[in-house]
């Protein structure tokens, strides 16, 4: 699970689209240092390239032209040339590839699991999320600040790491919890994905529960006290003010889950050395690399585009229904 | 808690005790996992399965354990670390400063294009990093250039997030009458970032840099795809690869229990002294 800390951003900016400074009265269009139109000249604009130029081209290098050429390669699909055993060489394919991918049970298969593993994980990470920062927020709580930084920590532990260390305390063989592990096969068919979804609740618990928490410190403080004035209880201010103010962060959390879930790949990858459960087409993102490994770059790519597609009509359809709510 | 009302309303002593308690419980859960890894860390091989896995048993053998691992395979271990290091401290510094340049640029001057140009920024954000990665090997093997460090640290140093933040706070915290006086004393504009705005931006470009560098460090599926040589690979797959290896060789456990525990004590001790910037910095992107 990668890029998660991109989502509020996203949201943010959905929300409230200009964030530039004032703007100075615009000259229009025009670039370069030699103002051989002076009439359209853009002010400072060498610095603005100067300043942009570094980025962009980045930015070009390794995200515009590998994803367009991931398209491109989505088209294209090997043959051989003079017989099965002839030289490969790429062909255009049109949407071979694509039909292909619409026709692969166990991408599909893949997919469907994951949306179970949202399922599974994500209300009760969310909820739990909430309910901390609900506390860290409220008066009732001693030791907030051991708690905040306490939950965080595994924040800090890398996804594979969380996956290696959670697989032993899974294994009956060396796991402290032998209750557990002896009376439940927890790397067994039925349980593995309660497993691996334990294992991204406890990294991102907490991660979720400090962007809710920034949230809850924003309410201005004069609403809360109003409503205590007003004879409302904690459970009260929680349930009447807090939460409905905090729902775009709630919101934005949401779209990361969903964005982090239908990338899920490291903790199941690792899980595999432990888990006979976990196949190698067990997340969209592991039929990819397999697919790549084989080696068929075209399908593969193919698979990518079609799961980056579904991974934003998701978010932006999250994001719709998250902000129609909030706006009522 | 920084109110002086709340401080003065007594609670319900059950409330307190019951949220407390609660929320020790859970504390437990996000702490004992890292606890057992100490406590394994320093257990010798024999103590490993014969004694109980949250208590310390046997000699404490952590220093020899940390020394046997780092010398184990020709201090394989370490390179690993240092790979980690190079990837996410360069990666992460180099995005950082990319992503201050334009995030100023676009927060500060007004050109055509500019929400164009930010939009397409922002969408990047939305990218999943794992699609970027086959396509990117692609693009490698074209030129030869995969299995090098630059594999991974070349496309480690982009972050559009960076971008949006380093834009948000160059508009909140460099005024435009300090740009325009040092205008008017003659400094140019890229005088005027570097002595200036990235002063006033320090606190914030903490933050882009600290999430870049977690990114980087935790990153996983680029390294997995574009490495072959193990003495490239970042400390994530290579403990990965060990751990593959523990069903043909029992004794690369404790390595991989050692190597975990080391590999994550550098992050959590940055978390600790940096608290006050990621803090910031999550309130940023999650406040409305």
């Amino acid at each position: 699970m990668t890029n998660r800390e991109g989502a509020p951003a996203v949201a943010h900016a959905v929300e409230q689209h200009e964030t530039g400074a004032a703007p100075p009265p615009s000259r229009g269009r025009g670039r370069g240092p030699v103002p051989v139109r002076p009439r359209r000249r853009v002010r400072h604009g060498r610095a603005v390239v100067g300043f942009l130029a570094p980025f962009v081209v980045l930015f070009a290098a390794f995200y515009l032209v590998p994803i367009g050429y991931a398209v491109v390669e989505s088209l294209y699909t090997v043959t051989r040339v003079g017989g099965t055993f002839g030289r490969a060489t790429e062909v255009f394919g049109g949407f071979v590839q694509y039909a292909a991918v619409f026709s692969n049970g166990p991408f599909w298969a893949s997919i469907g699991r994951v949306l179970v593993f949202f399922v599974i994980s994500i209300p009760l990470q969310l909820g739990l999320a909430l309910v901390f920062a609900l506390l860290l927020d409220s008066p009732v709580l001693r030791g907030a600040r051991f708690f905040r930084l306490a939950f965080f920590v595994p924040y800090a532990v890398p996804g594979v790491i969380a996956a290696i260390m959670w697989g032993f305390l899974y294994a009956p063989t060396l796991s402290p919890f032998t209750l557990l592990t002896t009376s439940f096969d927890l790397l067994g068919p039925d349980l593995v994905i309660f497993s691996i979804a334990n294992i991204v609740n406890w990294i991102f618990t907490g991660y979720n529960m400090l962007i809710i928490y920034a949230a809850l410190q924003a309410i201005p403080p004069e609403l809360t006290e109003a409503a205590r004035m007003d004879g409302a209880g904690q459970w009260r201010i929680a349930w009447s003010v807090k939460i409905p103010m905090v729902a775009p962060a709630l919101g934005l959390t949401g779209v990361f889950s969903i964005i982090g879930t239908l990338q899920l790949f490291n903790e199941p990858l690792v899980m595999r050395s432990v888990s006979s459960a976990v196949g190698s087409d067990y997340t969209p993102n592991m039929v990819v690399h397999a697919t790549a490994n084989i080696p068929n770059y075209n399908l593969a790519a193919a698979f990518s585009v079609v799961l980056a597609l579904v991974t934003c009509v998701l978010s932006f359809t999250f994001l719709k229904i998250a902000g129609r709510r909030t706006l009522s | 808690m920084t109110a002086p009302t709340r401080t003065s309303t007594r609670q319900n002593p059950l409330s307190v005790g019951g949220a407390t308690l609660f929320m020790i419980l859970f504390a437990g859960y996000f702490l004992a996992p890292v606890w057992w890894l100490v406590v394994t860390a320093s257990k010798t091989r024999a103590e490993l399965r014969a004694s109980h896995g949250l208590w310390f048993s046997g000699p404490f053998e952590l220093p020899g354990n940390v020394a046997d691992v780092l010398g184990f395979d020709g201090g394989l271990f370490l390179k690993w670390m240092a790979n980690s290091v190079l990837y996410a401290g360069v990666g992460g510094a180099v995005a950082t400063l990319v992503a201050a340049m334009a995030g100023y640029a676009l927060a500060k001057y007004v050109f055509p294009g500019r929400e164009a140009v930010f939009n397409v920024i922002l969408a990047g954000v939305l990218v999943p990093t794992t699609a970027l990665a086959l396509p990117l090997f692609l693009l490698f093997s074209e030129v030869d250039a995969t299995n090098t460090h630059l594999a991974v640290l070349l496309p480690s140093c982009v972050s559009p997030f960076g971008v949006y933040l380093a834009r948000i706070y160059a508009a909140a915290s460099v005024p435009d009458e300090l740009i325009e006086a040092a205008r008017l004393d003659g400094a140019s504009e890229m005088r005027t970032f570097f002595a200036i705005a990235v002063r006033l931006m320090a606190p914030a470009l903490v933050t882009v840099f600290l999430f870049q560098f977690v990114a980087i460090w935790n990153n996983f599926f680029l390294p997995l795809v574009m490495l072959q040589d193990s003495t490239l690979y970042p400390i994530t797959l290579g403990l990965h690869t060990w751990n593959s290896q523990i069903p043909h060789n029992p004794d690369l456990q404790l390595f991989v229990i050692v190597g975990a525990l080391l590999s994550i004590v550098p992050l959590i001790v940055a978390f600790l002294f940096l608290q006050r910037f990621w803090r910031s910095g999550l309130g940023v992107g999650g406040v409305k």
